[in-house]
This record gives C-alpha cells, structure tokens and sequence, in this order.
C-alpha cells in the first residue's frame, strides 16, 4: 500500500523516531559535560573520557564483553547457519517440528529463565564458570536470533543455482560454500552483528553464568548505575553507541558497494 | 500422494551424511543447552535449600545406581510450590507482572500502530531508510537506554527542567521510582518489536482493496477499520505475543526505573537467587512463570513456523 502519507502519519512516525532517538542524544550530549552534576550543564569537555582511560575495572570489563561478543557470535553464527538451512532445505524431516520449536524458542523466552536454567546447568555438571560459560550461553541464546536473519534470506532464495551446480557434478556442502554462502552472505553478516551486540548488551544471562574475575562490561556498568547517575558511565555508553552506528554504517556501505557491484555484473 | 513422492525423490538426493549433520548439530547443541536445563530447573524446583554448596538436596548420584534413584526421588517435594500459593508476596508479584505486561503491551499497540501505518505509506525508498531508523536504537545496548532513562526521569533531570521551563508545572515531579517511569521505560524498549511486525503485514496490503471500497462509497475511516484493521491482524498478534512475553519477565527495566515497593516476577526470582540464595524456590519461580507464558509462546511459534515456512504449514494443514 502506497498511497502518500495522510497528515495524521508525518506527525505520528516524526513523534516516534524523536521518542527513540531523544534520550541517546541528550545521553551523548552529557556525557561532553564538564560539570561534575550530572544535570547541571557546565561547558564541552572530555575529561569523562580521560577518566575512563583510568579505570581500568571497566576497561577490563570492556575487554572481556568484547572476547565474549566475538566468540560467542561466530559460534552463533556458524549454528544459527546450519540450523536455518536445516530448516528450509531439510524437507520434512522426522522431528522438524521439535526442532522448529527449539530455534524459536529462545527468541521470546525470558531471559532471566534462559539465564536460571543455564546456571544450573553448569552447577549439575560442575564447570568453573566464567569467560567460557558466558560465552556458551550466549552462543545459545543469540543462534536462533541469526537463524530467524538468515532463514527469511533462504526462503527467497533461488535454489535452482545451488541445483545446477550439484547436477553438474558438485559435491553438496562445495555447492552451498561456492554458490549459496557467497549470496545469502549479508544476511549471514547481519545475523553476526546482531549477535554480537545482543551479547555485548546482555546483563541478565551473564550475571548468572559468569564466576569470579569474569565480570562483563554490562554488569560492570549495571553495578554503577545502581549507586546512581556518573558521568563515565555516560562517556562509556557514548562509545558504545558510536561503535554500534559506524558498525552498521560499514555494514549498509558494504550490502550497498555489493548491490551495485552485482548489478555492473549483470550489465 | 503421488506429489508427495516426487518431494521425496528430490529431497533424498541430499540425504546424505552431510545433510544429517546440518540438522545434528543445533539440534544436539540446543537438546543439551536449552532444553535439558529446562529439566534441571524443574527437578531443583522440587528439591529443599540447604545451605552447603550446591545449597540444594537432594542431589542426584546416578554411581549410587538404583538406590541412588530411590533415594533422590524420596527427597522430592511440593513444599516450594505450596509456599508460592500460600505467601502473597509471590502471588502480587505474578499478578503483577502480568498486568504491568498486558497495560503496556496495549500502549505499545497503540503508540505502534499509527507509526508502521505512517511508514507503510511512504515511498519504497523511504521505509527502507525509516524501518532502519526504527532498528537502530535497538541495536544501541539496552542497559544504557534504559540508564539514559534514569538522567532524564530523577528529580533534577531534564524531564522536570522541561516541564518547569514551559510552566506547566510549579513544582518538580517525581517520576523516577514510580510505575509510570517503568511504563516509560517498557514502552520505550519495546517499540520496535511492536513497529516491525505491524509494519510487516501493513506493507504487503493490498492497496487495490482499500480503492475499491472507495468506488463503493466506503468513507476512508471505515475502510480502515474494516479493510486494514483485520488485514493486519496477524501482524498485532505478533506484536503482542513478542512483546508481551519478555516483558512478563523482565527484571532490569523494573529494577532500574521503578520503585522498591512493589516488584515484578523478575525481581522476585533475581532476588530469591541472589540475594536469598535460594535456589529451589527460584526455580519453582520459573516453572511457575514458564507455565503462565505456555500458552502465549506456543502461540507464538505457530506464528513464526507460518511466518517463516508458508509452503510447510500448508503442506501440514493439507495432511491433517
């Protein structure tokens, strides 16, 4: 349906971006503030940035999210693939359903249960916990999110390319490198960010499932922001945002760069 | 039947060890890491705090064979359960949590609603630009949201400033610690959950029918709300059902931005683990919630198994 935005649409979509977007500029805006008080605007400065370079709790903390977001994310990545292609190529399968209701499960569920339930697990079979055992519990959670990504991108695939690649003679898993990966490959890309970011944001299944001397960047800030208002937090949460933006800036620079490159292909 | 078996001889073909393997291996991983926990939480739920490390008992000894068994299910019991239905604390909270979840899920409806139609009517170019609009934020950490909340919201914040400014009030407000800061916060978070599915459906109406109830004289508000309405019915079903389940359960939102009165079930159970370091009664706590949010989620599963495989849900329905 395209029929021109009514008058009543401008306002409503305008209203919603300012709601979703107010409260990260204000937070970024103060955390340039040279006034110790939070509220009180007291000149541009940096010295919240300085600071942060000092605490090196927190750099610690952001160092081990990273870790912890990289990994778990090309794990995520490499089981949520399989698992779409699982689902879409598979057929009908004996169990497809229980496996269905496996990968979607996760998506909904509450993470404070996801977070309970993998504790106890780790308790009944008596691992240390900490950078590994976050690092499995998020691979689990943020897989079904990329299988959801890269299922919808299977589903409009053209099958019959990986077909005609395996009628003349190419091995299945060299068809599905060679012929599908390179072309669903944004949507494999995006699935992996977006786990990353669900893992560098998690608070509430990493404080279950971390031990002693793995503490995460969000518990970490979590633990601050509990005392009240500082304005480092607001200086880390500032770089966070800018990694996300030119994070999905370079992302939508490469899908663009791809498109156009293809499209000269087809010339 | 005989297109069935045509399926059948194109899909053995890939039937290899290969194709076996793709399915294996999530399925393996999410059995042992998804699903098996599930089993734990629900066997410690019956099971009594001690204090001793792990602080429960009984705790089962598979080398003790079948005495070990025997032992282990002697030790089982309802006691955590029937202290839920007897301590109002837990009740209130569930009750709660769900209603904190329906009020604000019903918000986000209506806030949600009038946003994916605007960007549903805009040029193609455009929704592409404005649904990554709507994405973006999503993907800038929660927690910090939620604490850019906290600047705006306490009593010197720049909420009060604003409203003082425009003299709509003489005296500033309390909004932080308050249940309209949780809604605020809820509302906020959850925003784009509720725009994409809403958009999704509205995006692929079919604009020729809203033209012709026009040609039969159909005033546009009708045809809205008999024409697009029901049209995007299953996108408000998603919506909802993706909203209001995580919200049921949502701890950090509550905790930040509400008060220390009343919590969430969220709160409860955090607490109940942390703090009580009672592991039994945090698990009964959420096999209690699991079973409350049943429904909703197998709900919501039929949903994404349509959404995702038209032609398989067919095919089933077709069987059956």
């Amino acid at each position: 349906m395209r029929r021109g935005p009514s008058p009543i649409n401008i306002p409503a979509v305008a209203l919603g971006l300012a709601f979703l977007y107010l409260p990260i500029a204000i937070l970024v805006i103060y955390s340039f503030n040279a006034s110790r008080l939070v509220t009180v605007w007291g000149g541009w400065s940096t010295r919240w940035y300085v600071a942060l370079l000092d605490d090196s709790a927190m750099l610690q903390a952001a160092w081990t999210s990273l870790r912890i977001g990289f990994l778990s994310a090309t794990v995520a990545t490499v089981l949520g693939t399989l698992a779409a292609v699982a689902l879409v190529r598979g057929g009908r399968f004996r169990g497809r359903l229980a496996f269905s209701g496996l990968v979607y499960a996760p998506l909904v569920m509450p993470e404070i249960i996801i977070g309970l339930a993998l504790l106890l697990l780790f308790v009944a079979v008596d691992v240390d916990r900490g950078f590994w055992t976050v690092t499995v519990a998020h691979s689990t959670v943020t897989m079904c999110f990329v299988t959801v990504i890269v299922q919808s991108r299977l589903l409009s695939f053209d099958m019959s390319l990986e077909e005609a690649a395996m009628d003349l003679g190419c091995p299945p898993l060299k068809a599905f490198l060679t012929v599908t990966l390179p072309l669903i490959y944004p949507a494999v890309a995006a699935g992996w960010m977006l786990a990353f970011t669900l893992s560098l944001d998690d608070l509430v299944i990493a404080s279950f499932t971390t031990g002693p001397g793995s503490t995460t960047l969000p518990i970490r800030i979590y633990s601050e922001v509990r005392l009240g208002v500082k304005p480092e937090i607001n200086a880390i949460s500032t770089i966070m945002i800018m990694m996300v933006a030119l994070g999905v800036i370079a992302a939508a620079w490469v899908a663009k760069h791809n498109e156009v490159a293809r499209a000269r292909i087809v010339q | 039947m005989s297109a069935d078996a045509i399926e059948s001889a194109g899909e053995r073909r890939r039937t290899g060890w290969g194709a076996r393997l793709v399915i294996l291996i999530p399925a393996l991983w999410l059995t042992v890491l998804f699903l098996v926990p599930f089993l734990i939480v629900l066997k410690i739920s019956l099971s009594q705090s001690i204090v001793a490390q792990p602080p429960y008992t009984p705790v089962l000894d598979l080398a003790d064979g079948f005495q070990g068994v025997r032992e282990f299910s002697a030790g089982l019991s309802f006691e955590n359960y029937a202290l839920l239905a007897s301590d109002s604390l837990y009740v209130t909270s569930y009750l709660r949590s769900l209603s904190i979840a329906g009020l604000s899920t019903l918000i986000l409806l209506l806030i949600g609603y009038p946003i994916a139609y605007g960007i549903a009517r805009t040029s193609r170019r455009a929704q592409l630009i404005l649904v990554a609009a709507i994405v973006m934020p999503f993907l800038t950490a929660f927690l910090i949201r939620i604490y850019a909340w906290v600047n705006i919201l306490q009593r010197e914040g720049l909420l009060n400033d604003a409203l003082l400014a425009l003299g709509l009030i003489r005296e500033p407000l309390v909004w932080l610690s308050t249940d309209t800061a949780i809604y605020i916060g809820i509302v906020y978070s959850y925003l784009p959950f509720m725009v994409l599915p809403l958009y999704a459906s509205l995006e692929k109406l079919d604009e020729t029918l809203l033209e012709a109830a026009a040609d039969l004289g159909c005033p546009q508000w009708k045809a809205f709300w008999l024409v697009t309405v029901p049209l995007s019915l299953p996108g408000v079903l998603a919506g909802v059902l993706l909203c209001f389940i995580p919200i049921a359960g949502e701890f950090v939102i509550p905790d930040l931005l509400g008060g220390s009165g009343s919590t969430m079930i969220g709160q409860t159970l955090w607490t109940e683990f942390f703090s009580n370091k009672d592991w039994p009664v945090a698990s009964a706590l959420a096999v209690v919630l699991l079973i409350i949010l049943l429904a909703p989620i197998v709900a919501y599963q039929h949903l994404q198994l349509r959404e995702l495989a038209p032609d398989h849900a067919q095919a089933k329905d077709g069987v059956r």
